[in-house]
Order: C-alpha cells, then sequence, then structure tokens
C-alpha cells in the first residue's frame, strides 16, 4: 500500500492507504478528523467540501493519492486560537444551521464563494444562490445561509 | 470501488504508454465522471493514470484567429480566464454553467470531451465553433469526432492533448438545464464567422450535433426569427423522465433562437 503525505490545516500528516481510498475517508478514518461529512458520496450534496491549495472541491470525489503533497484545509482548520473564523460566527449569528449536518461542508464552500468575489466592492445575493448549487442543506431552506454569507462578506474582505 | 493501480503520469507519452500497456488503462483528468463510475462499480480498470501531473497539458492561449485550450484546463479556469473572455465569451460563460463550483475546481475540458456525455455542455460548443482536437497521434475535425452515446473516434489508448478553437464574430450558447444535475437537458451554441454559421446542439440527441437548415437560414439573417419557425425531428432524440423527445425537439428551437439573441446583443 502507498504511503501519502499531506498537509492537513497546517500539519503534516502521513499514513498508508489504498489507491481506492477517497480523500474523505482518509481524513476521517485515518487522521480522526470527522467533521467533513459525507452526505451523498455521489458528489452531489457537498457536504464533504474541503480545500485542496486553496480551492473548494468535493472531497468524495478525488484520490488521497492523487493530493500527495496537497495542503487541505477542513471544517476544523478554521478556527485560529479558540475563536472562531469570521463565516463560522456568522453561521452562529444568523441561525444558518440546524441538524448541522450540511454546515461543515457548506461553511468550506461559503468561504470560496467570498475568496472568488473579494475583489468586487459587493456581492449580490444572486450569485451567493447561484454559487452554492453544489451544496444541499434539507433543514434551513438555505435563506439564513445566504444572510451568514452576506454578513460575512465584509469581515472576510478586511 | 475496487482496487486498481495508480500512476502519476510524466509526460504524455508515459501516459499513453502506461494505459496501452495495462491490462484495461484508464486515463484520469479531473476524476468527476471517473471517480463516480469506478464507486458504482461500472467499470473496472486494472490502471489509472493521473494527467494533473503531465507538464503543458494544462493552458489556455491564443495566437491569431485560434484559441487553444489545453486538454487539462479546468472547467473554472476556462470561465475565469481573460483571454477567453476577450475571444469567446460564450464558451467562458458555458464553462461556468457547469454543474457547481467545486466540480469545476476539477473538472477538465478534455475529460468532458473524451467521455461525450450525451447532456455535457462542452460538445455544444467543440460543434458549434467548428474546433480541433488534438491527440497525441492526431488531429480530429469536431464533424467527425462524435460518433454515438459516450461514443468518439477517440480509439483506445488516444489521449487529447488540447483544442483549438476558431475565434468567431460572435457567439452565444443557452441551456436548459436539468433543475438537479445542471447538465444540459438541451444546450445550443451559435457561432457567426464572416458569412458562416455553424449551430451545436447538445442534450437533445445521443450526441452533439450541427442543425443545417438552422445555419443555412441564419447565414442569410442572423436573427432570433430565422430560427423561429425551424423544427429539428424528435426522431432518435433522447427520451428520459426529464423531457420527452418531442419536448426536447421543441427545446433546440427555443435555446436556438435565445443563443441568437445574446450573440447578436
Ligand atoms: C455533480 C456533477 C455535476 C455535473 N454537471 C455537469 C454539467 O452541468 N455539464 C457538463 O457538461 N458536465 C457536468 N458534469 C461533468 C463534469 O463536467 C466532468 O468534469 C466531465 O464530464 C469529466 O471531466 P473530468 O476532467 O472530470 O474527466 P474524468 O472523470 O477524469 O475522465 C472522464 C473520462 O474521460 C477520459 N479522459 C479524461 N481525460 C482524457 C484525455 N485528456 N484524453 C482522453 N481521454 C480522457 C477518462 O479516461 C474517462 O473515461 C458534472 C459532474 C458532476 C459530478
Ligand atoms: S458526500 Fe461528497 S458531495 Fe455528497
Ligand atoms: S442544517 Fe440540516 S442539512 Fe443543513
Amino acid at each position: 500500500m502507498p504511503t501519502v503525505t499531506m498537509t492537513v490545516n497546517g500539519k503534516k500528516m502521513s499514513a498508508e492507504c489504498e489507491n481506492r481510498t477517497l480523500l474523505v475517508q482518509f481524513l476521517r478514518e485515518k487522521q480522526g478528523l470527522t467533521g467533513t461529512h459525507v452526505g451523498c458520496d455521489t458528489t452531489q450534496c457537498g457536504a464533504c467540501v474541503v480545500h485542496i491549495d486553496g480551492l473548494p472541491v468535493k472531497s468524495c470525489t478525488t484520490l488521497a493519492v492523487q493530493n500527495e503533497g496537497a495542503k487541505i484545509v477542513t471544517i476544523e482548520g478554521l478556527a485560529k486560537d479558540g475563536k472562531l473564523h469570521p463565516m463560522q460566527e456568522m453561521f452562529r449569528e444568523h441561525h444558518a444551521l440546524q441538524c448541522g449536518f450540511c454546515t461543515p461542508g457548506m461553511v468550506m464552500a461559503a468561504i470560496g464563494i467570498v475568496d472568488r468575489h473579494k475583489g468586487e466592492p459587493t456581492l449580490a445575493e444572486k450569485t451567493v444562490r447561484h454559487e452554492l448549487e453544489g451544496n444541499f442543506c434539507r433543514c434551513t431552506g438555505y435563506h439564513n445561509i445566504v444572510k451568514a454569507i452576506m454578513a460575512a462578506f465584509p469581515l472576510m474582505k478586511g | 470501488m475496487y482496487d486498481f493501480n495508480y500512476r502519476k503520469a510524466t509526460s504524455a507519452d508515459d501516459a499513453v504508454k502506461t494505459v496501452t500497456s495495462a491490462s484495461e488503462g484508464k486515463f484520469m483528468s479531473g476524476g468527476m465522471t471517473l471517480i463516480p463510475t469506478l464507486k458504482q462499480r461500472l467499470a473496472k480498470p486494472s490502471d489509472v493514470v493521473d494527467l494533473a501531473t503531465v507538464p503543458g497539458l494544462a493552458g489556455i492561449s491564443v495566437s491569431g484567429k485560434m484559441l487553444v485550450i489545453g486538454a487539462m484546463t479546468r472547467h473554472a479556469v476556462v470561465n475565469g480566464s481573460a483571454d477567453v473572455k476577450k475571444a469567446i465569451p460564450a464558451l467562458a460563460k458555458l464553462a461556468g454553467l457547469i454543474g457547481d463550483p467545486q466540480v469545476r475546481n476539477r473538472g477538465t475540458i478534455g475529460g468532458s470531451v473524451a467521455n461525450s456525455d450525451p447532456a455535457a455542455d462542452y460538445p455544444a460548443a467543440v460543434i458549434g465553433l467548428g474546433a480541433t482536437i488534438h491527440t497525441n497521434k492526431r488531429t480530429i475535425a469536431a464533424d467527425s469526432y462524435f460518433k454515438g452515446i459516450f461514443e468518439t473516434a477517440l480509439e483506445a489508448g488516444e489521449l487529447i492533448t488540447k483544442f483549438e478553437f476558431p475565434i468567431p464574430d460572435r457567439a452565444g450558447y443557452m441551456k436548459f438545464p436539468n433543475p438537479a444535475s445542471r447538465y444540459a437537458v438541451v444546450g445550443v451554441f451559435v457561432a457567426k464567422t464572416g458569412g458562416t454559421v455553424r449551430v451545436g446542439v447538445t442534450g437533445a440527441g445521443p450526441c452533439a450535433f450541427r442543425v443545417p437548415e438552422m445555419e443555412k437560414a441564419l447565414a442569410a439573417n442572423f436573427a432570433p426569427a430565422a430560427v423561429e419557425a425551424i423544427k429539428v425531428s424528435p426522431n432518435g432524440l433522447n427520451s428520459d423522465i426529464h423531457a420527452s423527445a418531442e419536448y426536447r425537439a421543441h427545446l433546440v428551437t427555443v435555446m436556438a433562437k435565445r443563443a441568437v439573441a445574446e450573440a447578436a446583443g
């Protein structure tokens, strides 16, 4: 079995895994990082979104071996020194979760949305809704998620 | 998913050699189609060869009247490229309509066109623009590339390296997306270059095709009204729970009209 090494949330992590091991399995089962969820396993729901080299990707649809040497950030890597990331803080503030199952992937995808539009003066609600295309929430009706992202935009722009 | 041997290819030659010498070799670019297929055990390759590590397979450039896009170029990159937006804005737009942002961060133009899903977006542009497909051993004209459902002119172990898109005077792309997957129920790409017009349709049939009658009418009068009365036959078109063949035939005319309006506007 190959040994795969990647930097996860700033820490170098290595583990033996099969070639067919998905990144999400590597994170959850080999590293104990169970914050990244599997909702569908068919690339539709977005519960498994993590950042690979700065870009949001569905970790149920990339192999661990593909990510040798990559820099991965998961939901566990967002809070710094006991302080929530602004996107997490706004999800809390705006009650953007109920059961919380979709939330880790939702937050990672949401940060991706803000990152893509950081250079623009404003973020349109329509853009947020369109770019949440790949993330399903079965509880909230999306409304508060959209509000949270809109509120995080100026905070993350700095 | 069954297990397989995995190799990061070091060059196009290396990738081709590994795939052709394996008992059942498969290229992988974005994995956005291949990995779901493997998960469902619909394929059981002995070897998966990763193209992401091949130097020179990704990238966008303009040379004269040609826009050149490398096979490993991801949808998000095509969507955001200043060169593509300037040369063929409709193509940048098309790339931004594929799936969702996470899928666009991985999926590639080469993987999409190699796969030739009947509902994929890029095939409409490849046909509509009359692109040339470059492989490791030859060039293939768009008109002789798409053969049938998931069937192309590619031979076993043949690797797409890049696409050359002639830059048109104007072009437009409109799709009627499946509300769940965003794949095209019907998508129409229209391009006008001088006195010539091409109309490429995806989603409607087993693979992308042209509509010569619309092309002729648009060459005479490049306006939505020119195609309004032109209907394609539903014979041989796809029919599923999302849309009947008759409805798809209807949508071809509607999407063509809107694509022309976009191109003309
Ligand atoms: C949730 C979801 C939604 C999607 N929605 C859309 C949509 O709306 N519209 C759309 O068009 N597509 C859609 N797709 C498909 C997406 O665009 C894929 O990225 C694309 O079809 C395959 O590209 P890939 O790079 O991921 O290829 P892969 O999955 O890596 O490969 C696909 C096939 O092509 C072969 N291949 C790959 N590269 C080459 C090459 N260079 N030369 C020869 N053969 C090669 C592989 O061996 C494999 O058989 C969606 C996918 C998902 C998961
Ligand atoms: S678990 Fe990955 S998209 Fe649903
Ligand atoms: S909060 Fe329950 S699925 Fe989104």
